[in-house]
């Protein structure tokens, strides 16, 4: 994307219809480190790279409780993320106080999306620069969900986003017709296999990622190193295909996004924009 | 008798809740409601009876009424707050169904919003004069349980209010099963309602029962009660007593 004449607040349309500032926000996720999330009948897992910025310091948070059957993975302002997340564990301990039910995702994904909404036509506010992916379990079943900056939301499967994140997708669109019926373990083993897509390459170790399971009778809990190493080590021995660092990033809220020329997704290999990580 | 909370800003401007009155004694009332699970779901059943003070003034009150697909709530004490809480719920179940996402509001959900409510209220020291029963089964699971107009709240096997709890509880204390079939509960309830009508002076000869099941919510026609009044002590009820 260029600059233009219509990019300089969000209140402004496009001759062609586009709403720049919220296409730019939707930028910052694909800037992101990886999230990934699956989900078969009865289990969720969202699982994350986790990269520090240097040797030194520790490394961001990405997956957030929000109850013990909902949990979410951000990629993006991680900053923003934090926010949206404290405004799900309070919407969700508010209808548990007063209807003594958990919430469901659904409808807790509505709201998260109109919040959104609201910022992309405000000309004192700034689109949220997150991306949320919604996992939880409800009365209807498990649920997955994508909630982007503009407002939009949609359910999936099994979803990544933020930097080379299309190595991911092409590996759980080649896998996702097996998810529904998935064991627990399969599952959180093609989860971190496809956070190796995302890695290109580097050696996968469990220091790099951090998993999270939730399901029938499991509350939302993270997955500890050694369990997570567990599962590298059943596959890491086996030669994989290289897959192709993602081109042409086709996001599917293409309704939104003119499908114009796709960035490269996760541009700048090496380097990432400060505010993320 | 009226009782107003006098209140004044700096500039000597009384506010708009100057003259708002808090809920002193309720006016319309109605009385007890009796609830037992059973076999299949719940039964409840009540009269329909409104008294004004002392004269049993209205004798058409529906004082049970179904929530949304799954649940039914019964009241005593106050009618028009009865029927104040009925247009929260149906605010309530509008909204919930206004989503169209295919969950619904269970029992349990109503009863705990119901708590809420009524717990408010009381601290705002203005009561919903009510005594709620509410019961329904969803996904198969029964549950029965009522709220106070102070906002406390339980569950149980088998609930009344007013003199419901002093006159029908021990009966169903002694006889309530896990397994009773409709007739049984039905039964049951009405020997609980028998001794009601002879013993509680605001309850009339008129009642309704109502079975919530997996299927759903059904409120029976009103009927009336056989009632035996040839017992020996009423024929010539002060022999015996002192002066006569």
């Amino acid at each position: 994307m260029f600059r233009n004449q219509y990019d300089t607040d969000v209140t402004t349309w496009s001759p062609t219809g586009r709403l720049f500032q919220v296409e730019y926000a939707m930028e910052a996720v694909k800037q992101g480190s990886a999230a990934i999330g699956l989900r078969s009948r009865s289990h969720v897992v969202l699982a994350c790279v986790n990269k520090a910025q240097s040797e030194l310091s520790s490394h961001q948070r990405k997956i957030f409780k929000v109850d013990d059957h909902i949990g979410v993975a951000i990629a993006g302002l991680t900053a923003d993320g934090r926010v949206l997340s404290r405004y799900m564990r309070s919407e969700s301990i508010n209808h548990s106080f007063t209807y003594e039910s958990p919430l469901s995702v659904g409808r807790l994904v509505v709201r998260l999306a109109d919040k959104a909404q609201v910022c992309t036509q405000r000309s004192w506010k700034r689109p949220y620069g997150v991306g949320l992916l919604v996992g939880g379990l409800d009365e209807s079943g498990a649920h997955l969900y994508y909630n982007c900056p503009s407002g939009n939301y949609f359910e999936y499967q099994a979803f990544a986003i933020g930097s080379r994140s299309q190595a991911a997708k092409t590996y759980l669109e080649r896998r996702y017709e097996s998810f529904q019926e998935s064991s627990r373990e399969d599952l959180i083993k093609d989860a971190i296999m496809a956070i190796r897509e995302t890695l290109q390459g580097e050696t996968l170790k469990s220091s790099l990622c951090t998993v999270s399971v939730l399901g029938v009778e499991e509350p939302f809990h993270f997955l500890d190193q050694e369990s997570i190493q567990k599962v590298i080590d059943t596959f890491e021995k086996v030669p994989e295909e290289e897959e192709d660092a993602g081109e042409g990033e086709a996001e599917p809220e293409a309704a939104l996004v003119a499908a114009g020329t796709g960035e490269q997704g996760g541009s700048g290999d090496q380097d990432v924009a400060p505010m993320e990580m | 008798m009226t009782f107003t909370i006098p209140i004044e800003n700096g500039n000597g401007v009384k506010d708009a809740e100057a003259d708002s009155q808090r809920t002193l004694y309720p006016y319309v009332t109605g009385t007890s409601v009796v609830a037992i699970k059973y076999k299949d779901g719940i039964l409840m059943a009540s009269d329909m009876g409104g008294s004004y003070g002392s004269t049993l003034r209205y004798k058409n009150i529906e004082r049970m009424k179904a929530i949304g697909k799954h649940s039914l709530l019964g009241a005593s004490g106050e009618i028009s707050d009865f029927q104040e809480i009925l247009r929260y719920l149906d605010e309530l179940t509008l909204n919930d169904n206004m989503w169209d996402d295919g969950n619904s509001l269970g029992p349990k959900e109503v009863h705990n919003y119901l708590t809420r409510v009524m717990y408010n209220r009381r601290n705002k020291f203005n009561p919903l004069w009510n005594t709620l029963v509410l019961g329904g089964v969803k996904n198969g699971e029964k549950y029965l349980g009522m709220v106070s107009m102070i906002g406390v709240s339980f569950e149980d096997n088998h609930v009344a209010t007013g003199f419901g709890n002093h006159l029908a509880r021990p009966i169903l204390r002694d006889e309530w099963r896990e397994d009773l079939s409709f007739e049984e509960g039905v039964k049951l309830l009405e020997k609980c309602m028998r001794v009601l009508l002879y013993r509680d002076r605001s309850a009339i000869n008129k009642l309704q029962i109502a079975k919530m099941t997996e299927e759903g919510v059904t409120v029976s026609e009103p009927y009336s009660l056989k009632t035996f009044w040839e017992f020996k002590a009423f024929t010539n009820p002060t022999v015996g007593a002192e002066g006569s």
